[in-house]
C-alpha cells in the first residue's frame, strides 16, 4: 500500500488501473492508454499530479539562493508569475533533479520537483540553503491537477469563477497566477496548451468532478509518458540522473552560462565537459520499419556500440516507434538499434516529435 | 471479469488453444493476458514452416507497456500466421479469440495437448494469480 493523493477515490470511480509510482498509488490508465493519449492531443485530458512536490521558498535572499542552486539563471524571471525550467546539479554537474521554478515576488519563489526524488531533493536544498536566509515550506496541503489539450483552457475556464477565469484567460504561456488559494500555471508536460493547477487538497475532488462534467477525461501515467516522449520532454531517472549532465541529456539550452561570474553548483564541472569533444549528445530516434523501441536498447553504427536508448515507446500520434537516445557525438542521421539480437534501422531526428498535436518530422 | 470460452484449452502461460482437428490447432493469447498487457502496438511473428518445441518462445507481443513472449503449446510446425496483426496488432485487444488469433500449428505429438488446462482450470489459475 502506497501513499494516496486526495484524488485516489476519484481514480477508482473512473476504473483506474493503479500502480506504484514514486511511493504513491497512482493511475496507470483508465482503460486504454492510447485512447487517453489521443484525448489529450485532440481535446482535453486531466492528470492527477498531486504526488509532485511543491516547495515554497520565502525570504529576501531567495533569488540569490536560486542563482546558486539552479543551473538555469533565475535572473531571467523578472515579471511576477513567470516560470523557468531548470536542472539542479551536484558539484560534478550531475542532475539531482529537474524542476520548474515560478517567480511570484522577490520574497517568494515556488519550486515543483519530482515525487520519486522528494527526500533527496529536500535534503539537498536544505543543505545548500544553510548560508542563506530562506525559509522552506513543503506544500503537502496542495493537490495538483494538470489539464492539457487544445480544449483544455476553455473547458477549465467554465469551472472558474469570474476573477479566476479572467486571470487565467490573460495568462501567457509559461506564466502562473495565484487567486483565492488557486495557483494556476499555463505550463505542462505534454506539448499541448493547458494548465497545471495547484489548489487546496480538500477542494480537489470537487474540481476534478467539475472537469469530468465539462468532458475533460482522466488520463493516467501511461499516456503521460507517451505524450511527453512525443513532446521531447525528458523524464528524470530515465533520461537523466546524477551520473549525467544537462549537456548529455539534451538540456544544454537550460544552462545559464551568462553572466560568467554566476557560480552555480556544478558550473566548473560543466565547463570542463563543454570544452571536451568526448561529450555524448542526446537525440531523437524513429524506427524505420515495424517494431518497438525500449529503454536500454543498444545503439550501433557500423557494428560499433555508440550509445543507448534512454526512453523508447510507441508514438500513438505518429504510429511509429520513437525514442530518446544518448549517443556519441559523431552519430549523424542513421543508426541501428539492437532488438533481441537483431539490428533494426532507425533515423536520427531533432526533438520534439510532436508539438501542439502536429508532427514535427 | 475476463472472457474464458468453455470450448478452448489453455496454457499456464496464458495462451488459448482451439483444436481444429486431431493435429491442427489455432493459438492466441487470452483475454486476461491482453487485459494485463494493455494496448498492443507490435507483434513479431515466426515464419510459416518454422518448427517449434513445446514451450518454445515463438511470438513476441508488444504493448505500449511491455514486450511479452508467447510460447508454443506443443511440438509443432507453423502452418499459418495471422499476417493482419502486422498492421492491426490492436485486434488482439479487441477480439483475442477471433480476429486476434496468432498462429495455426500442425501438432506432431497430439498427446501433448492432453496436458492443457480446461476453461475451469484456467479460471482457477487466474484467480490464484490475483491473490
Amino acid at each position: 500500500m502506497g501513499k494516496k493523493t486526495s484524488l485516489y477515490h476519484k481514480h477508482l470511480e473512473s476504473g483506474a488501473k493503479i500502480v506504484d509510482f514514486g511511493g504513491y498509488d497512482m493511475p496507470l490508465h483508465y482503460g486504454s492508454q492510447i485512447e487517453e493519449h489521443h484525448q489529450v492531443r485532440n481535446d482535453a485530458g486531466m492528470f492527477d499530479v498531486s504526488h509532485m512536490v511543491v516547495v515554497d521558498l520565502r525570504g529576501k535572499a531567495v533569488r540569490d539562493f536560486l542563482r546558486h542552486l539552479l543551473a538555469n539563471n533565475v535572473d531571467r524571471l523578472q515579471q511576477s508569475g513567470k516560470a523557468l525550467y531548470s536542472c539542479m546539479l551536484n558539484s560534478d554537474g550531475g542532475i539531482v533533479d529537474d524542476l520548474i521554478v515560478y517567480f511570484m515576488d522577490e520574497t517568494w519563489f515556488r519550486l515543483v520537483v519530482n515525487a520519486a526524488t522528494r527526500d533527496k531533493d529536500l535534503a539537498w536544498i536544505e543543505k545548500q540553503v544553510a548560508d542563506f536566509d530562506v525559509a522552506i515550506e513543503v506544500r503537502d496541503d496542495l493537490a495538483m491537477i494538470a489539464v492539457q489539450g487544445p480544449q483544455a483552457r476553455i473547458k477549465t475556464h467554465a469551472l472558474l469563477d469570474g476573477l479566476k477565469q479572467k486571470k487565467a484567460d490573460e495568462l501567457a504561456p509559461f506564466y502562473a497566477v495565484e487567486c483565492d488559494g488557486f495557483f494556476i500555471a499555463r505550463t505542462g508536460y505534454t506539448g499541448e496548451d493547458g494548465y497545471e493547477i495547484m489548489l487546496p487538497a480538500d477542494q480537489a475532488e470537487l474540481f476534478w468532478q467539475g472537469l469530468l462534467e465539462q468532458g475533460v477525461k482522466p488520463v493516467g501515467l501511461g499516456a503521460r509518458d507517451t505524450l511527453r516522449l512525443e513532446a521531447g520532454m525528458n523524464l528524470y531517472g530515465t533520461d537523466m540522473d546524477e551520473s549525467v549532465s544537462p549537456l548529455e541529456s539534451g538540456l544544454g539550452w537550460t544552462v545559464g552560462w551568462e553572466p560568467s561570474d554566476r557560480h552555480f553548483i556544478g558550473r566548473d564541472a560543466l565547463q570542463v565537459q563543454r570544452e571536451s569533444s568526448e561529450c555524448q549528445k542526446f537525440v531523437g530516434l524513429i524506427l524505420d520499419g515495424k517494431g518497438m523501441l525500449r529503454n536500454h536498447q543498444k545503439v550501433v553504427v557500423d557494428g560499433a556500440l555508440v550509445g543507448e536508448v534512454t526512453s523508447g515507446s510507441f508514438s500513438p500520434t505518429l504510429g511509429k516507434a520513437i525514442a530518446f537516445a544518448r549517443v556519441d557525438a559523431h552519430v549523424k542521421t542513421q543508426c541501428d538499434i539492437e532488438v533481441r539480437g537483431r539490428h533494426l534501422s532507425a533515423t536520427v531526428v531533432k526533438l520534439p516529435f510532436v508539438r501542439n498535436g502536429k508532427s514535427c518530422l | 471479469m475476463s472472457d474464458i470460452p468453455a470450448d478452448l484449452k489453455y496454457t499456464k502461460s496464458h495462451e488459448w488453444v482451439q483444436v481444429l482437428d486431431d493435429n491442427v490447432v489455432l493459438v492466441g493469447i487470452t483475454d486476461h493476458a491482453q487485459e494485463l498487457l494493455g494496448d498492443m502496438v507490435y507483434v513479431e511473428l515466426p515464419a510459416e514452416g518454422d518448427s517449434l518445441g513445446m514451450g518454445d518462445e515463438c511470438v513476441v507481443v508488444e504493448s505500449v507497456k511491455a514486450a511479452s513472449d508467447m510460447y508454443s503449446p506443443a511440438t509443432a510446425d507453423v502452418i499459418a500466421v495471422n499476417e493482419v496483426l502486422a498492421d492491426q496488432p490492436e485486434l488482439i485487444n479487441k477480439d483475442p479469440y477471433g480476429e486476434g488469433w496468432i498462429l495455426r500449428l500442425k501438432v506432431s505429438a497430439p498427446d501433448e495437448l492432453d496436458g492443457l488446462l480446461s476453461a475451469d482450470d484456467y479460471a482457477e489459475l487466474i484467480a490464484s494469480e490475483a491473490d
